[in-house]
């Protein structure tokens, strides 16, 4: 009896063990799901961060055309849209494309876009060397700017792929802030 | 030497206290560790649950009898959906699967209880707790939750009412419950099997569930971790799920569907071993390659925690991963397929008898096939596109869940309630409830396959013209369906306390084959307190081919 007690812990200790494990398991889940998007450029997460362009050529046999896309968060009171509807780039090459924004929440306010990238295949392609996107933005009341984004399609890219859409959702971030407040690089006042 | 007589005395003091039948009144259940009361109370709670998420179905298919508004508003047709889905899920196939394997488990292999039967009590009762914070969302001011059972996020945290907080909270109490009993029960497989027992000799119910514990082990905290995520979210400025924050609403299915997916398995892998025990019995044959079946439920369970993706095809994963996923996915039906031919093969030059639980297990075999077969068409990721959130779906897991998984239930109950009780049921009535609820299951949720295939949504309350004839066909079918559980309800409380119907033998039926037919008819409130000898195990085991 009591032999059978103590494997009984001893086994419950080890599945108690395993639960715990799985429950860290869960939270896991979420730096490896990042590491995975940006590995694949799932969701357009590889265009979160800035990259080099070193070393590439520019294929002039081939252009893709990008379309750009703005969507506002919950009827955020913004305007925000590119102030091009779309762009044709040849792969290797860089182009500046600006985004309008124009704060009309008649009070001051931290946005940030956050970007999504179509065709996913196309995703780990189309890249960016510099990005409003990479920052919060801080707008004073009734603020308007164009914000830059540079970019450049890799030449590795799928001859498949002609068409490229890049898309911004704006988020208010007020609940969310970053350290570096004010933070406007880049951007051209209105 | 001490230790030897200090065991001594423990068992003689024990057999003194077997003595004692259960205690009496309410103080026998609340405070119960016995597996059979147990048992008892786990399939109370069910059946009592799933006339209440039945009443909320016949609610949500009232609405849906005509285009327009029916009976219900918008907000609390999404309410009932949700509640259906939740409690169906949780509150009825989940915790009636618990009830068989404590009735169960410790008779087929001999052990004379639960490993650990306080922890038993305590996870029984857990759930009645878990069920009144849920159902308490209705009492409060707002809406109760109304984002589907799937709970998704943004819809269960920026979107969702105050009161998915009770939510979050009943859906911790569900999962530690079941982790509970699950570890219970693997503890019991493991450590409690009559000596003479070793692992090819378990009956392929005890099989099923120590694959479905493991299953319940690795992905309920999984849950638990996906509900916390929502409840820092809702309230500790965590942003795993909102993009403003830098999470993202996408991760909000990985995780759920990690555990959903897997959840599926739980749900009918113990439905699988109640088939595979009623099968032989009226076939009056050993249940073609048992050892097949052992592996086929192992490969199921380890193939079912790597498909996640596939209910999430068109959330815009990379090509490669929409292939392995949905290639996984088919693999699965080798396995299940393995399990299909195998009853077929039992049942091949069988001497059957069609009484009422070899009906619905052989209504579960048409049926889950149907079930399985469109489930092999949504796992195609083009189709897919098609199908997803129509109720082609709806019509696909109601075919698995409602004639897979519920079906065993009600056959595992005919077939073990002689046992249980002591008394036959009443075999006419049996009948009655089978066709009836076969009829009205399938003119339930046949029909939804058409409204799918046609463009019909899932989880609105209103719909196209076109699309009103065979919404009534279903709806009058749900209240076929609905009100033929009745003769259930009535058919058990009968068998339960009624002298009417003539007292059980100990083997009950003819075929029956197993330690739980060796004891007496009702199974007495202590049961293999010496564990079965060998040749007792031997002739009860599974007889091979």
């Amino acid at each position: 009896m009591s032999n059978h007690q103590k494997s009984h812990k001893r086994l419950t200790l080890i599945l108690v063990c395993g639960v715990l494990l799985m429950f860290g398991f869960a939270y896991m889940l979420v730096p490896l799901y990042k590491l995975i998007c940006q590995k694949e450029g799932i969701n357009g997460r590889s265009g979160a961060t800035a990259s080099s362009m070193a070393g590439l050529s520019i294929d002039t046999t081939r252009t893709i055309k990008v379309t750009f896309l703005t969507t506002l968060h919950q009827h955020l009171p913004f305007t925000f849209k590119p102030v091009k509807p779309f762009l044709l780039i040849h792969p290797g090459e860089r182009k500046l494309i600006y985004f309008y924004a124009e704060n009309k929440t008649g009070h001051d306010m931290t946005v940030q876009a956050v970007p999504s990238i179509t065709p996913g295949d196309a995703a780990r392609f189309l890249k960016k060397t510099e990005c409003f996107c990479f920052t919060q933005q801080y707008f004073f009341k009734g603020e308007k700017a164009d914000m830059p984004v540079y970019f450049f399609v890799d030449p590795a890219i799928p001859s498949s792929i002609k068409e490229i859409t890049l898309s911004y959702t704006l988020f208010d971030v007020g609940d969310f802030l970053k350290k570096q407040q004010h933070f406007t690089k880049g951007r051209i006042d209105l | 030497m001490t230790d030897q007589h200090i065991a001594t005395q423990d068992n003689d003091h024990h057999d003194h206290d077997s003595h004692h039948g259960p205690a009496k009144g309410w103080r026998r259940w609340l405070f119960t560790t016995n597996h059979k009361d147990i048992g008892t109370l786990y399939l109370t709670l069910s059946f009592i649950l799933m006339f209440v998420a039945g009443t909320m179905a016949l609610l949500v298919r009232t609405e849906l009898f005509e285009p327009g508004k029916v009976l219900l508003n918008p907000e609390f047709f999404n309410q009932m959906t949700t509640f259906h889905g939740l409690i169906m899920v949780f509150g009825v196939i989940m915790p009636a699967m618990a009830g068989l394997a404590n009735w169960m488990i410790p008779m087929m292999i001999g052990a004379q209880d639960m490993a650990l039967p306080r922890l038993n009590n305590w996870s029984f009762w857990l759930l009645p707790f878990a069920f009144t914070m849920l159902m308490s969302t209705f009492l409060m001011s707002g809406n109760a939750p109304d984002f589907g059972w799937t709970f998704y996020a943004p819809l269960s945290t920026t979107y969702a009412p105050k009161s998915t907080d009770f939510f979050i909270f009943s859906v911790h109490l569900m999962g530690l419950s079941s982790i509970l009993a699950a570890l219970n029960i693997v503890v019991t497989i493991f450590n409690m099997r009559a000596p003479a027992m070793t692992w090819m000799k378990l009956p392929m119910f005890v099989w099923s569930w120590l694959v479905t514990a493991f299953l319940l082990l690795a992905v309920m905290p999984v849950l638990a971790g996906c509900v916390t995520m929502m409840l820092m979210d809702r309230h500790f400025g965590t942003s795993f799920f909102n993009a403003a924050g830098g999470g993202d609403p996408v991760l909000f299915q990985h995780v759920f569907w990690f555990f959903g997916h897997p959840e599926v398995y739980i749900l009918i892998l113990p439905g699988f071993g109640v088939i595979s025990s009623i099968i032989p019995t009226f076939s009056r044959k050993p249940l073609f390659g048992y050892h097949a079946m052992v592996y086929a439920t192992v490969i199921i369970a380890l193939l079912g925690l790597v498909v996640w993706v596939h209910h999430m095809f068109t959330t815009g994963a990379p090509m490669d991963a929409q292939l392995f996923f949905m290639y996984a996915t088919m693999l699965i039906s080798v396995p299940t397929g393995i399990k299909v031919f195998n009853w077929t093969a039992t049942i091949f030059k069988g001497s059957l008898s069609f009484e009422t639980p070899m009906l619905f297990a052989l209504g579960f075999l048409v049926m889950f096939t149907i079930g399985g077969l469109s489930g092999l068409m949504i796992s195609l990721v083009p189709s897919d596109y098609q199908y997803r959130d129509s109720y082609f779906i709806v019509a696909h897991f109601h075919y698995v869940l409602v004639s897979g998984s519920l079906f065993t239930i009600i056959a595992a109950v005919y077939y073990w309630l002689p046992k249980w009780t002591g008394r036959m049921y009443s075999e006419r009535l049996g009948q009655w409830h089978f066709w009836l609820t076969t009829i009205g299951m399938n003119v339930t949720f046949m029909p939804m396959h058409f409204l799918g295939l046609a463009g019909m949504p899932r989880r609105i309350p209103d719909y196209a013209l076109q699309f009103t004839d065979f919404n009534q066909i279903c709806t009058v079918g749900a209240f076929i369906f609905g009100f033929a559980q009745l003769i259930f309800l009535y058919i058990v409380v009968m068998s339960c306390f009624s002298k009417r119907f003539p007292a059980a033998t100990s083997q009950v039926w003819e075929g029956a084959h197993g330690l739980e037919w060796t004891i007496p008819s009702p199974a007495p409130y202590h049961t293999f307190e010496t564990p079965p000898d060998l040749a007792t195990v031997n002739a009860a085991a599974p007889q091979l081919e």
